[in-house]
């Protein structure tokens, strides 16, 4: 019997190690969803959070060389700042829907550190204008070719 | 036509599918050889059929049939030839075919081989098989119908998506399924076993080499997986922890787990009652994959259609585990082990460990996949966990499982004497050490590369130590050394493909460490003609381009890029635009090499060309993936193969014409 209350033993070990691993790995990694005016209410700094909303009209500003991006995410109550450094995902816009996840800063804005912008749902029939949209910037690529 | 034709196809598979099962159960019940006969008509039936719906679905796609619905859904006259051929399996409908499709040739293999040598366990075992296969017939005839008719015809498609325009496409999903359909082949036989109360050693004797096909064909389907993400998705990684990647890891983790305890079982005839669990488990897994990501209850990255599909998964899935667990809990009285555990110390217990961490990694990736679903229903608080939780959690068991990796194959079975353990281990772990200690002096600062470093140099020296010996053995009995090297691996090629697939991992474990300690990245908006470095490396901007293709258009960025000695590469990163789409698809350009990649991405840019912002990544080591990937699939492969019968005239003859 000693043999097997050794292997108990030992499996216990294990599966208590297991445990406190898959702890300690949660209480890091979470991440919380919020709605701007939940962060609003309760923004704690240091504490990981998955921010959705759409992104205010008039306060997206992108500079291409420090790469510095800022724009304000409301979802019609409360809306918060929000900073990235990065280019701006293809889907991003004012008026969009954007979902971005990174921290809340002590200085009193949620600094991103990834963004996702939101596809729409709804199906989008080909030949559309969005077609001469890109038949334009090929032409507009195509005379502004040239190497320095 | 096509669809009418298609859907008659699928409901006449399902109702021979049906027929076929219960037929082969009742040829069992009652002895009816004319029953059975009856069902493997019918499974030669299914076979054919799915074979004929596969077909005509492809023609749909190369003459382009917009009448069919999945058709219209994903290609329009600009997709490519090729990319017409795998866009049939590039969306739900599709892939449940080709999941019919493989099952039924695996069905008429199992049938072609068994029907004569195991009269008994057969008929059982083609009973579940076809009853799996209805299950998937079913499908395709209601909630995820491919030969849907789609009307008015519309004149163009909707196209495919274009991140599947890759030729991972072609190989990736396929070899997948491969995997997911191959371990129906060990379910059915444990089931078999179960029903005619035969769960001695016969049934895993039979389907251990179809385990390995399964397992082969699953990380020939992951490994592609990672390589299809890392050129692609252009994010620069090649595994994220997603919903999706995760699904098709669990069935391997407890799949590999699987193959390990099986031999304990072979060996010593313990763990029955186990490695029936853990085939029940890993099959169950691969379709819980498949209703965790069809159903659409956690986002994925792979933006999957939804409906009623997920509902279907889960009641065949709680079927299956209902099923299997009662007939498990029905025969337990004779599934008791024959053999114990005489030490601590051994080799059951070094596979006993190597199979509940196995396993703790599934359950943790389980538990972190599911997550957002626990914490909603019990908290009622929306969170999730992010890769980071992955990390954390599996970098300990994994490195615990590599060590094992060292230990199991060479400590001695029922107890390991400290004489056993100094012969064996003594050498290797010295030389771990020193192999650890020689990279700190060079400058290796980061510590948990330095111990996966010592780890795998310990388990690779095992490995040698073992290959040395065996080798020399054989030496000594005549052969020379290389007839003697390749001796071995013909001769004991499950033993030696095992260790090709040890070393496959040492290599890509390695190549994961140092990817994910070292690699660099920054980003950067450079005028036409700027330059900028990163890593040693100088990239110039040289403007932009307008290229029109097929079924899309894409700005093609020039970047000149030279490293230290001069001049390297130029290249080319895009983004792409497709009508059908609302996004530009960025497409990466890289250079791969063995110490590493050097991997470009276009973001935003000026109409005019003047500038454009980029993202250089360069990541470290992401090759010895690849390289370790494809060790990893050889040995599996050298471990499918039959081994030679042991009759020594005919060794001798196969040696030399070997050599």
């Amino acid at each position: 019997m000693n043999r097997k209350a050794k292997f108990i033993g030992g499996g216990l070990v294990i599966v208590a190690a297991l445990a406190y691993l898959i702890y300690a790995g949660v209480s890091q990694s979470v991440v919380y969803f919020v709605t701007p005016s939940e962060l609003g209410a309760a923004p704690v700094a240091g504490k990981s959070y998955r921010l959705g909303g759409m992104v205010m009209p008039g306060t997206l500003k992108w500079d291409a060389k420090s790469l510095d991006l800022r724009f304000t995410l409301s979802d019609g109550q409360a809306s918060v700042p929000v900073r990235h450094r990065g280019t701006p995902p293809d889907l991003f816009a004012e008026s969009r829907g954007a979902v971005v996840e990174g921290t809340w800063s002590h200085d009193g804005y949620f600094q991103a550190t990834t963004i996702l912008a939101k596809h729409s749902e709804e199906y989008k029939a080909p030949h559309d204008q969005n077609q001469a949209g890109y038949k334009e910037l090929l032409k507009t690529l195509k005379g502004s070719e040239g190497r320095p | 036509m096509t669809p009418e034709v298609g859907y008659a196809a699928t409901v006449a598979a399902l109702i021979l599918a049906v027929y076929g099962s219960g037929a082969a159960a009742l040829s069992a019940v009652k002895g009816r050889a004319d029953l059975r006969r009856s069902s493997e008509r019918a499974a030669v039936g299914v076979w054919l059929l799915v074979m004929t719906c596969m077909a005509l679905l492809i023609y749909a796609f190369l003459t382009f049939d917009f009448s069919v619905r999945y058709v219209a859904g994903n290609t329009n006259l600009g997709t490519p030839f090729y990319y017409r051929i795998t866009a049939v399996w590039g969306a739900l409908e599709g892939s449940i075919i080709l999941w019919a499709f493989m099952l039924s040739i695996y069905t008429l293999i199992v049938m072609a081989r068994y029907r004569r040598t195991q009269p008994q366990l057969y008929p059982w075992v083609l009973a579940v098989m076809l009853g799996i296969s209805a299950f998937f017939l079913l499908v395709m005839a209601i909630p995820a119908p491919p030969f849907e008719r789609l009307s008015p015809i519309p004149a163009d498609g909707r196209g495919l998506n274009p991140l599947l325009e890759d030729s991972g496409m072609i190989t990736h999903p396929v070899a997948l399924y491969l995997g997911f359909t191959g371990f129906t082949v060990p379910f059915a036989f444990a089931m078999a076993a179960l029903i005619i109360g035969r769960t001695g050693d016969e049934w895993i004797t039979i389907t251990r080499r179809w385990t390995i096909v399964a397992w082969y064909f699953l990380s020939l389907g992951l490994l592609i997986g990672g390589w299809w993400s890392y050129h692609v998705l252009g994010w620069g990684g090649y595994w994220a922890w997603d919903p999706v990647e995760n699904a098709a890891f669990m069935p391997w983790l407890t799949g590999t787990a699987f193959l390990h305890s099986v031999m304990i079982q072979e060996r010593r005839r313990m763990l029955k009652l186990w490695n029936l669990t853990l085939i029940i488990l890993t099959f169950s897994l691969t379709l819980f994959g498949t209703f965790l990501t069809r159903s659409g209850i956690i986002g994925s990255v792979h933006a999957f259609s939804q409906g009623s599909v997920g509902q279907f998964f889960l009641g065949f899935l709680a079927l299956i585990v209902l099923g299997a667990f009662s007939l498990l809990a029905w025969r337990l009285e004779r599934l008791h082990a024959q053999g114990e555990l005489d030490s601590i110390v051994s080799r059951e217990s070094a596979f006993l460990l190597n199979n509940l961490f196995l396993v703790a990694a599934a359950f943790t990736v389980f538990f972190g996949t599911v997550f957002p679903l626990l914490s909603e229903a019990v908290k009622g608080q929306k969170v999730s966990v992010g890769a980071a939780f992955f990390n954390l959690v599996n970098i300990p068991i994994f490195l615990a499982l590599i060590f094992l990796m060292g230990v199991g194959p060479l400590i001695a079975w029922r107890r390991a004497s400290a004489e056993n353990l100094r012969r064996n281990f003594l050498t290797p772990v010295a030389i771990g050490i020193a192999a650890a200690a020689v990279c700190r002096v060079a400058g290796v600062a980061n510590a948990l590369v330095l111990l996966c470093l010592a780890l795998v140099v310990f388990v690779a020296a095992t490995i040698a130590l073992d290959f040395a010996r065996a080798a020399r053995a054989r030496r000594r009995t005549g052969d020379g050394w290389l007839d003697a090297t390749w001796g071995l691996a013909l001769r004991q090629n499950r033993r030696y493909g095992g260790f090709v697939v040890h070393l496959g991992i040492l290599v890509v474990a390695l190549g994961v460490a140092g990817s994910q300690a070292w690699s660099t990245q920054t980003e950067a908006t450079l005028n036409r003609g700027e330059s900028m470095e990163l890593a040693g490396y100088t990239i110039r901007f040289d403007g932009l381009q307008g290229v029109e293709e097929s079924n899309h258009a894409k700005v093609v960025g020039t970047f000149t890029v030279s490293d230290r000695k001069g001049p390297y590469t130029v290249l080319t990163p895009a983004k792409k635009f497709y009508p059908q789409e609302q996004t530009p698809i960025a497409a990466v350009d890289y250079r791969l090499g063995f110490m590493e990649d050097l991997y470009l991405v276009l973001g935003e840019f000026a109409r005019d060309g003047s500038h454009a912002t980029i993202k250089i990544q360069v990541n470290r080591m992401v090759s010895w993936l690849w390289i370790g990937g494809f060790l990893l699939t050889l040995g599996a492969a050298l471990a499918i193969v039959p081994e030679p019968r042991r009759t020594p005239a005919v060794a001798r003859a196969g040696q030399t014409a070997a050599a």
